[in-house]
């Protein structure tokens, strides 16, 4: 990544392409001359101005993998926008913003819930709904870099409805050699699921996560109970509280 | 368990510290005034919904700083951090010092 010595300031960037996801959330492809590349892991902050001058700011997990500035032959990240009702920025993007409209952005930012290909250690990514953005961007990064590191993802989600990147998921686990992938449902399961509906619970993380012997990078994100909840529990199960690297986002939208 | 917290992490000041700072305020260490308690900004508990931005101690609660952003100006207030220590890798040139409080 190219350190930037100037304080950060926006600069625009432009829709190239719109994917619905699920029912309540999509991912906007973005257009941004001359990114400076990113760390997987890293977010931007999105802002908003209305015709009055009043401006919104929320900020966004970085969701495409990390390369360097100059792997970028077209500059275009990605995020992944969850609709929250009410919200004053993800309606907006969610419903209404289009293919070639402009918004500003800064960053990227944030060098605390990042992973780089050149660790070493195994990882154990746990996400609540759409905390899983900038852990798809570290599974992402980890094919495109070549790591052999294995991956263990623990996914938690409401219901199938809301599952996002159901189908590269599962692509990924049959492609990208390490990678684990298991969907806990909260509310409702598929047909014939196995495992009962119901919270991610310390069984959960000691079947599909690593034993604390490896000593694995964590990373957790999610609402801020459920990263709350899951961190304790990776704790009581002995893991390194050094090593659990959380990522929090409240109920703003 | 619940959905609804007040405050999200450090990780969240990272783009605005980033207007005022050439490097991440969220990976310095800053030591609370308070209770002694040494952690990276990014662990901190940020509450957004107020004039500007307040980040508290995750040990004790009480307020390590506040960052309030106007058209044309900012306020940082330090001053329940008694240092705050960057990483700064060695091959780069420091352009800033760290902030003492």
């Amino acid at each position: 990544m190219t350190r930037t010595r100037r304080p950060l300031t926006w600069r625009v960037a432009a829709i190239a392409a719109v994917r619905e996801e699920s029912v309540a959330a999509r991912t906007l492809v973005l257009d941004v001359p001359d990114w400076p590349g990113h760390l997987a892991g890293q977010h931007i902050d999105v802002r908003l101005t209305a015709p009055d001058g009043y401006t919104a700011q929320r900020s966004y997990s970085l969701a495409s993998a990390a390369r360097a500035a100059a792997a970028y032959a077209v500059s275009t990240v990605e995020i992944m926008v969850q609709r929250i009702p009410h919200g004053e920025v993800s309606p907006w993007l969610c419903d209404i913003a289009m293919v070639g409209d402009q918004f500003e952005i800064r960053g990227p930012v944030g060098g605390y819930f990042v992973w780089e290909p050149s660790r070493p250690e195994p990882v154990l990514l746990v996400a609540g709904g759409s905390g899983i953005a900038p852990l798809m961007s570290m599974i992402r990064t980890r094919k495109e870099a070549g790591s052999r590191v294995p991956f263990r993802l623990i996914y938690s989600v409401r219901d199938p409805d809301t599952l996002i990147y159901g189908e590269e998921l599962a692509r990924r686990v049959r492609d990208d050699h390490g990678l684990d992938v298991t969907i806990v449902y909260t509310r409702q399961t598929p047909p014939g699921w196995r495992r009962p509906p119901g919270r991610v619970t310390a069984q959960d993380l000691a079947e599909a996560g690593w034993p604390p012997a490896l000593a694995p990078a964590c990373y957790v994100c999610g609402p801020t109970g459920f990263v709350e909840t899951v961190a304790d529990l990776l704790v009581a199960a002995g893991h390194d509280p050094a090593a659990i690297r959380t990522e929090r986002f409240g109920p703003t939208g | 368990m619940t959905d609804v917290a007040e405050w999200v992490d450090g990780n969240d000041i990272a783009g605005p510290a980033r207007e005022l700072f050439t490097v991440d305020l969220t990976t310095a260490r800053g030591r609370c005034v308070n209770c002694g308690r040494v952690a990276m900004i990014a662990e901190a508990h940020v509450y957004q919904r107020a004039p500007g931005i307040v980040a508290r101690c995750s040990g004790c609660d009480s307020v390590l700083l506040r960052l309030v952003r106007a058209p044309n100006r900012a306020w940082l207030d330090l001053r329940g951090l008694s240092y705050l220590e960057f990483p700064i890798p060695a091959a780069a040139t420091p352009e800033v010092m760290p902030v003492v409080a």
